[in-house]
């Protein structure tokens, strides 16, 4: 008889599962309490934040929904209404909203803008979703062949039989995205090659780079506007004028390259020495080390600061209704000035409706840059 | 691709690049088809787009006259909206042949900036305006007061000649823009609201309740607003001018838009010489001579005028006072056709 002894062994082979962790740290009420009333100060101060958003919040949907006026025919339809005053008076923008789209261009030519901004967009998307596919090409049409295309739409060619609209009856939305867009469109390339010219070690481009960057960065852009509007036209020989368009759009872009070329440069800086030497150790020309080492990765690098000066010069553009042109915001304010629609909530209305609009289009920039970031993000995490 | 770019915005500067005033404006005006008007970006009542983007005003309004003197057609005139700090080199650097943008006639004005005054469309004048509430009927009992006014503006100024020339405390909440001096005055943050009275008109539509609001009689400063051109071309000024004074005519006359075809027929001389049915006053500074006529038919006349844009019938509801013809208790007055 062996005495085998059988010994009891006894181990787990899984592990327990993982008990919960107490409901109370956990999820929307952990995170809560984590957050929001960790001690006593904290909850006082979410007390007080809530509070301060619920009046807010509760005006502005009663302004702008609750008591506002959506349709009507003119200011009598926003008077208050038995002493009590109304909300948002949205029967104004709908009555003026055409003209807030595009200022005076003519109503028959409107399919005009209209099939331009859907061109714009059938090769802008493409070229911002990095999967597509032909980027060169698509790249060529939309700041080669799209420009010329705008300029045909918008200002007319009598011999396609599309007639001119002059740049006078340009106007609202429309006047604002083409000042902006030309600025951005012209002020990026620019903007690198005075980055490059200011870095260059020739002695002539460099001093020319740093004069062009610091005159136009010493120089409010308010002075800029009334310099082209006020004294240019002075200075010209008495038989020319320049467009009323022309003079604001050129200040806009030199203006806004100027600060694009420090954006670029602040990438040029950051990128370390070894990268250029190891670039023209392998027989790279200035340009293609450029273009293929140095660029790349500097422009990666600055996306916030060039996203950010896009998103300044579209809202700079709205300095432009001083000096006369009926961008989004000069029209509005134009509008304001009719006494068939002034009421006491008219203006605010009006203003609430340009807010929403600018927000709309600068938050859609500022979410794309982010998109852009992120995806571009590869090894430089730190 | 850059070299596109730059052909495009080369086109673009080019077609920019018109040429426009030499010596004669007449010519030129007609050489180009249409009259450049320069305009406010928007003053109620005197410029100011409508809801379908036609320009509208008294203002404007004169500028569709010229057009109908020298075109026969009210149409072929172009506006170009302009700040008031750009108004006059737009003028004098050849921009607009013909400002009517509220533009107040003073002498620096008229002699060293090389501009003529045409005549004036509208005489204006800074008032106040109060609460009914408040008791007061005069200027004079607002010692003491708040007042709320425009900052940087002759208002600010012309208030502080008013109360210390009468020897009156004054206090002056000043804002930047309009909407804000408005705001400020509805919401009870000074006593009195003052600038031009076409203007108060204008502001008091935007207020909770404007029948509990007075304009005070007192009129403070002399705002003659009027139709101006360049110095150097006197055949030019002579055809604003004379528009302007046709138009008063026509009212003095009797001659509205409705009733010029029956007043052709008319055997007072007046209304002949003014009709183009005798003499050839048009045909002497370089129209027709039915310019009156045109005028008259296609805009109308000054009262007429008057009433479409700033009367008591519109939301402004401006009395004629001091722009009722002299014959009715105004100060309008043009000399006659003859």
């Amino acid at each position: 008889m062996t005495t085998e002894t059988r010994r009891i062994v006894f181990y787990r082979d899984e592990m327990l599962p993982p008990k919960p962790p107490p409901p109370a740290t956990t999820g929307v009420i952990g995170w809560m309490r984590r957050n929001l009333f960790s001690d006593w100060w904290n909850t006082l101060l979410t007390f007080i934040g809530l509070y301060i958003i619920w009046l807010i919040v509760s005006w502005l949907v009663d302004f702008a929904i609750l008591s506002a006026v959506f349709t009507g025919e003119d200011r009598n339809a926003c008077l208050p209404k038995n002493g009590v005053e109304v909300g948002a008076c949205w029967a104004f923008v709908n009555a003026r909203f055409n003209q807030f789209m595009d200022g005076f261009y003519p109503t028959d030519q409107e399919w005009r803008y209209l099939l331009l901004y859907a061109v714009g967009i059938v090769l802008l998307v493409p070229l911002l979703i990095p999967k597509a596919p032909y980027k060169g090409l698509n790249a060529l049409l939309l700041f080669g062949a799209y420009p010329l295309l705008a300029y045909l739409l918008l200002y007319g060619a009598p011999s396609l039989g599309l007639p001119v609209v002059e740049t006078t009856q340009w106007g609202g939305l429309l006047l604002t995205l083409v000042i902006a867009s030309v600025g951005i469109v012209i002020s990026l390339p620019l903007g690198i090659l005075f980055a490059l010219g200011r870095r260059s070690e020739l002695p002539v481009i460099r001093f020319l780079s740093i004069v062009f960057i610091e005159f136009w960065r010493g120089v409010p852009l308010i002075t800029v506007l009334f310099m082209s509007s006020v004294m240019l036209p002075l200075f010209l020989p008495e038989d020319v004028t320049l467009d009323k368009v022309i003079r604001p759009l050129v200040g806009v872009a030199l203006f806004a390259a100027a600060y694009m070329a420090e954006v670029v440069r602040g990438g040029l800086q950051a990128i370390p020495k070894g990268q250029y030497e190891a670039a023209q150790a392998l027989g790279l020309t200035y340009w293609r080390m450029m273009g293929l080492i140095i660029l790349p990765q500097a422009l990666k690098l600055v996306i916030p600061g060039i996203v950010n000066t896009f998103i300044g010069l579209f809202k700079d553009t709205s300095l432009v209704s001083i000096i006369g042109l009926f961008d989004l915001l000069g029209i509005v304010q134009s509008a304001l000035s009719d006494p068939k629609w002034s009421t006491p909530t008219t203006a605010a209305t009006a203003y609430l409706f340009l807010a929403l609009t600018y927000w709309l289009f600068c938050f859609g920039m500022s979410r794309y840059s982010i998109f852009m970031e992120r995806y571009l993000h590869t090894g430089h995490k730190r | 691709m850059k070299k596109l770019i730059a052909m495009a915005l080369g086109a673009v500067v080019f077609a920019g690049v018109t040429a426009t005033a030499q010596a004669g404006t007449l010519e030129d005006v007609k050489k180009k088809g249409f009259v450049q008007c320069g305009v406010s970006q928007g003053l109620p009542g005197f410029s100011n787009p409508d809801d379908k983007g036609n320009w509208t005003g008294l203002d404007v309004d004169f500028c569709r006259a010229v057009a109908a003197a020298v075109f026969g057609d009210p149409n072929k005139v172009k506006f170009t909206p302009l700040s008031a700090k750009e108004r006059f080199t737009a003028l004098r650097s050849g921009e607009v042949d013909l400002l009517a943008r509220n533009t107040t006639w003073t002498m620096q004005r008229d002699t060293e900036l090389g501009l003529n005054f045409a005549g004036v469309n509208y005489y204006d004048g800074q008032g106040f305006m109060v609460r009914k509430s408040l008791g007061v009927t005069s200027a004079l009992q607002l010692n003491g007061a708040a007042v709320c006014t425009n900052t940087g503006t002759t208002t600010e100024l012309n208030v502080a000649d008013f109360f210390r020339s009468h020897k009156m405390q004054y206090e002056v909440v000043a804002f930047e823009k309009a909407d804000e001096v408005v705001k400020a005055y509805d919401e009870g943050r000074c006593d009195v609201y003052t600038t031009d009275r076409s203007g108060l008109a204008a502001q008091r539509l935007k207020l909770k309740n404007p029948d509990e609001h007075i304009i005070l009689p007192e009129i403070i400063s002399k705002e003659p607003l009027g139709p101006v051109v360049r110095h150097g071309d006197d055949q030019w000024f002579d055809i604003v001018k004379w528009t302007l004074f046709a138009m008063v005519n026509a009212e003095e006359l009797g001659v509205t838009s409705k009733n010029v075809d029956e007043m052709k027929k008319s055997t007072n001389p007046a209304i002949r010489r003014l009709l183009g049915v005798e003499g050839k006053f048009g045909e002497n500074i370089g129209l027709t001579n039915d310019w009156a006529y045109n005028i008259v038919k296609m805009v109308g006349n000054y009262g007429e005028v008057y009433e479409r844009n700033v009367g008591p019938k519109t939301p402004l509801g401006l009395a004629r006072g001091l722009n009722a013809l002299w014959n009715k208790g105004g100060i309008m007055y043009a000399p006659p056709i003859r």
